[in-house]
């Protein structure tokens, strides 16, 4: 940068410590660093799960309990069992390469379409699971950008979802082009404002967004029993079931493929939404202050940054994308909202946040892991007639060992690299 | 004397650097070894080699004449080595004897914790060695200086007779360095051996028996106060000739910048810290605020640049009626502000510098257009400005948290510079920094004032407000007690202003500090 020739004239001058290190070897070195800890927690989490799966079958315990008579059947069926339940699982969340590999060829030879709908399902699936997940976890990151933990994307995502499934059946005769940006708009703003209220209340009272957060998902969770059971029940023979009307056909996301392919445009908008809060963060004023609040709270308010503004800032754009996934799985999926739609996606997202390192790319990246986990369940339990619990399970070493980074580090004995790690939140002390 | 240990060839490496150099050193029976030299010369690496923390690549260590094989700071302690780090290691809500005996504790009945005999011996090392302590003080409620003390006692309670000090005046006041001296003479005078680490010239002349000045890992010389100078030391240490004193031309004052009538303003604890102060700044002058840490002087700066609420009086700079106004329409007066307390107001350390150097211009041109951040342009000042102020830095992408202190200060003294100021309140501006960034930001503050920009210097450390400021203005419990022509004052004068005494009233108690 030009300050080599004044280096040798002024020597003294500010000398840099010892600790000034050589320029970064390279980009791809840092890139596979950042990755080594993810792919090493898939791969320990799913080492581990194995001995679950193993535990899961009577018969593979039974050949334990002879494990001295014959020690090599024991260990022959381990790894058959293992083996088939993970495939089962690979062949559920991606496909068979094999059969994608023969469907491309009778696509170009023949023009026949069916068998790439078949050969793409299961990928499909996987990807109309991410997409949820990866709304909610750009919500949860983007708070964590600010220095807010927000608990509440759980709540935020029913609110959406609620929002989305009135519009999308109280309003008739719309056309789709207007009836559907509607829709997901007003399911934006609502969470905007259901989150924004914590937001507020914390950069106004000092009221710590975790309990506000966490204590909206209750008042969500009983406004959706409230409404499914009341005023928003659908009439007919579901009687007794909670859920809503469907919603008009020019309220649906749009689909890209013929059935029984879900893919729905939320997968895109998801993916735009991920470029947009990273245009949003690095490249405007407005994600510099969030970032800088984030960041250091007392060198925002030195540089001027509005503490306040930001923080509803923060909670408003979170919970507006926490709601746009509730909204999505509404229009694009179920077309309906029912009380207990959703499987757990804004606590998931958390964990998604973090280990996605509040990036919005990595934040994809691990929404598209769970994804194909979760979707990869359901083929391994009926191929292999391993329980589905047992993706929670793998879901779950997975989330613990992204989340407490340093156990990986111990397994591996990778060394800490530069030794300043990303700080998600502020401590719970408030401030 | 005998020799209580020996360090011999000493060599540690971390990646890229060579942290100490086959360093040798002796350290004799009831004598002060300063290790001198500048942020980064190595001083703590060998200390922490010495007590265990680091292993050293090449070196052997003699305690007592034997060779030793120090692992850990346990094995240090029963080779009767202690250390106080910069950074206290004490547990605040514990007692000063809980404290004291955490580790290490004494039980009855084996099960519950023996206080009082502890507390007794806290109380006759205190006497032995006239350290102020009182075993019963949570150390929450104690001074900076107090649990200095404490850590002290720590070592002293584990019957340790080497102590090593790593940079112990950094945290202190004036008055609390001279207790601290006090202390440490007391300590050599029956048979305690002291490692004194510090980068300050003076305090080493004071308290040393003997100097080694280390430089980029490597012992420069060995030397005794009475053989050298003060420059003689900053040219070991620096490795060039040092202007120690700064030269400037007498201030041309133009009119009033800065206004303060009646201020007050409250501290955390919802106490007025600054009561009913009022001062007036000039263009071109330097107003140099002296006083003892804690007098109003945070509070103050806090209250004229908005960061903290005012309660009552007024500012007004240029005119304008800025009491109530917001930081930002402060700093758009054309006000910089170098904090206290940089890493954590001046700068976001995860930032890279590029983006530390725009953190409060980020939202005008060319910098932003409408709403978009205007990346090349804000590289491209980071690097006009890395090469005027000579940061050293890898690049302006790099992360601030990898600068050195002088460089850290550097960034903020460059972004607040690059703007169009007329008032520049600087808060301790060269705390913690090498000989070399201080004159280097004393030279820049200078520059500032013969601009014609009025100069608010807000600093405890009577050597940098005598030798900059036009104007000397004393704080004193919130208010400001005298204000004194810059070359007309002496120390003795200051230091008893600073402590709440006009000259001519002397009736003085022995504690007033130098």
């Amino acid at each position: 940068m030009g300050t080599s020739v004044q280096k040798e004239t002024q020597p003294g001058i500010g000398r840099e410590g010892p600790a000034s290190q050589p320029r970064a070897r390279n980009a791809i070195w840092q890139v596979l660093n950042t990755l080594s800890i993810p792919v090493l927690a898939l791969f320990t989490a799913l080492v581990i799960s194995a001995f679950f799966i193993l535990a899961s079958d009577p018969v593979i315990l039974a050949a334990y309990g002879n494990f001295f008579q014959s020690p090599v059947h024991a260990l022959a069926i381990s790894w058959n069992e293992v083996a088939s339940a993970y495939t089962a699982l690979f062949l559920g969340a991606i496909g068979s390469p094999a059969a994608i590999v023969v469907a491309i060829r009778t696509y170009l030879a023949t023009g026949q379409t069916n068998g790439l709908i078949q050969a793409f399902y299961p990928f499909s699936e996987s990807l109309v699971a991410a997409t949820p997940y990866i709304f909610a976890g750009l919500a949860v990151a983007l708070g964590f950008k600010c220095g807010l933990f927000n608990i509440g994307a759980e709540g935020q995502i029913y609110i959406g979802a609620l929002t989305a499934a009135y519009v999308g059946y109280r309003f008739t005769g719309l056309p789709w082009i207007i009836h559907a940006p509607l829709t997901l708009l007003a399911a934006a703003l609502a969470g905007a404002v259901w989150a924004g209220i914590p937001g507020y209340l914390k950069a106004k009272t000092g009221a710590h967004e975790v309990i506000n957060t966490m204590m909206m998902n209750y008042v969500a969770f009983n406004l959706a029993d409230f409404l499914l059971n009341g005023p928003m029940k659908r009439g007919g023979s579901t009687g007794y079931i909670p859920i809503s009307p469907d919603i008009q056909t020019s309220a649906y996301l749009p689909k890209f493929f013929p059935d029984p392919i879900r893919l729905h445009a939320g997968f895109l908008i998801a993916l735009v939404m991920a470029g947009a809060m990273f245009w949003f963060l690095w490249r405007t004023t407005l994600g510099f202050e969030l970032r800088t609040v984030g960041s250091n709270l007392r060198a925002a308010k030195y540089a001027g940054i509005n503490i306040t503004r930001n923080f509803v800032l923060a909670m408003a754009l979170s919970g507006a994308l926490a709601a746009m996934g509730g909204a999505g799985e509404v229009m694009g999926v179920n077309h309906s909202i029912s009380q207990s739609f959703s499987p757990g996606y804004g606590y998931n997202s958390i964990a998604l946040a973090l280990m996605g390192g509040s990036n919005p790319l990595g934040v994809v990246l691990a929404s598209l892991l769970f994804g194909a986990l979760s979707n990869g369940a359901t083929a391994m339990q009926a191929l292999a007639g391993i329980p589905i619990d047992i993706v929670s399970i793998v879901q779950a070493f997975v989330i613990m060992f992204v989340a407490a980074p340093a156990t990986i580090r111990f397994i591996y004995r990778l060394k800490v690299e530069g030794g300043v790690q990303a700080v998600f939140t502020r401590g719970w002390g408030g401030g | 004397m005998p020799t209580v240990f020996e360090l011999q060839g000493i060599t540690k490496r971390f990646p890229g650097v060579l942290a100490n150099d086959h360093i040798h050193l002796t350290l004799e029976q009831g004598e002060v070894h300063a290790l001198l030299g500048e942020n980064g010369a190595g001083k703590t690496t060998l200390m922490n080699i010495l007590y265990g923390l680091y292993t050293p690549d090449e070196g052997t260590i003699l305690v007592h004449g034997s060779e030793a094989k120090i692992t850990s700071p346990e094995d240090a302690l029963r080779l009767g080595i202690g250390m106080v780090h910069q950074h206290f290691m004490l547990v605040p809500p514990f007692t000063v004897t809980e404290n004291v005996m955490l580790g290490v504790e004494t039980l009855h009945y084996g099960l519950f914790l023996d206080r009082e005999s502890v507390a007794r011996r806290i109380r006759d090392i205190a006497d032995q060695y006239g350290l102020q302590v009182d075993p019963a003080a949570r150390v929450q409620d104690l001074s900076v200086g107090a649990q200095q003390r404490v850590e002290i006692v720590k070592i002293l309670y584990r019957q340790a007779n080497i102590l090593i000090l790593d940079e112990p005046t950094a945290v202190l006041t004036p008055q609390e360095v001279e207790d601290l001296f006090k202390v440490i003479r007391e300590l050599v005078a029956r048979g305690v051996s002291v490692i004194f680490i510090s980068h300050k010239l003076k305090e080493v002349m004071d308290i040393a028996d003997r100097i080694t000045v280390l430089r980029d890992g490597k012992v420069v010389g060995t030397t005794r106060p009475a053989d050298t100078s003060l420059a003689t030391l900053a040219r070991m240490m620096v490795g060039r000739e040092v202007i120690l004193t700064v030269d400037k031309a007498p201030a041309r004052m133009g009119p009033v910048v800065l206004e303060i009538k009646d201020l007050q303003v409250r501290d955390d604890r919802k106490q007025m810290a600054v009561n009913g102060l009022s001062l007036e700044v000039r263009a071109g002058e330097i107003l140099g605020v002296a006083g003892v840490q804690g007098n109003g002087q945070t509070e103050l700066v806090e209250g004229l640049t908005g960061l903290r609420p005012v309660s009552g009086g007024e500012v007004h700079i240029l005119g304008h009626d800025t009491t109530h106004a917001s930081p930002r329409r402060i700093l758009e007066q054309g006000v910089a502000h170098i904090p206290e307390d940089r890493q954590r107001d001046g700068l976001v350390l995860s930032y890279p510098v590029a983006d530390n150097l725009v953190l409060n211009t980020y939202y005008l041109p060319p910098f932003a257009r409408g709403m978009e951040l205007q990346a090349g342009a804000v590289l491209a000042s980071a690097a006009e400005l890395v090469r005027q102020f000579d940061i050293r830095t890898p690049s302006v992408l790099a992360l601030t948290s990898g600068l050195s202190g002088g460089n850290q200060q550097k960034v903020i003294v460059a972004r607040e510079f690059s703007r169009p100021i007329q008032l520049l309140i600087a808060s301790q501006p060269t705390r913690g920094l090498d000989v070399g960034s201080i004159e280097y930001i004393h030279q820049r503050l200078v520059e500032k004032r013969d601009q014609g920009c009025a100069v608010l210097l807000v600093s405890p450390e009577l050597d940098e407000i005598m030798s900059l400021s036009d104007r000397i203005a004393v704080m004193f419990r919130g208010q400001i007690i005298e204000t004194v022509v810059g070359g007309a004052a002496t120390p003795e004068q200051l230091g008893l202003l600073m402590a709440g005494i006009h000259p001519g009233e002397e009736r003085v108690p022995a504690a007033v500090p130098a």
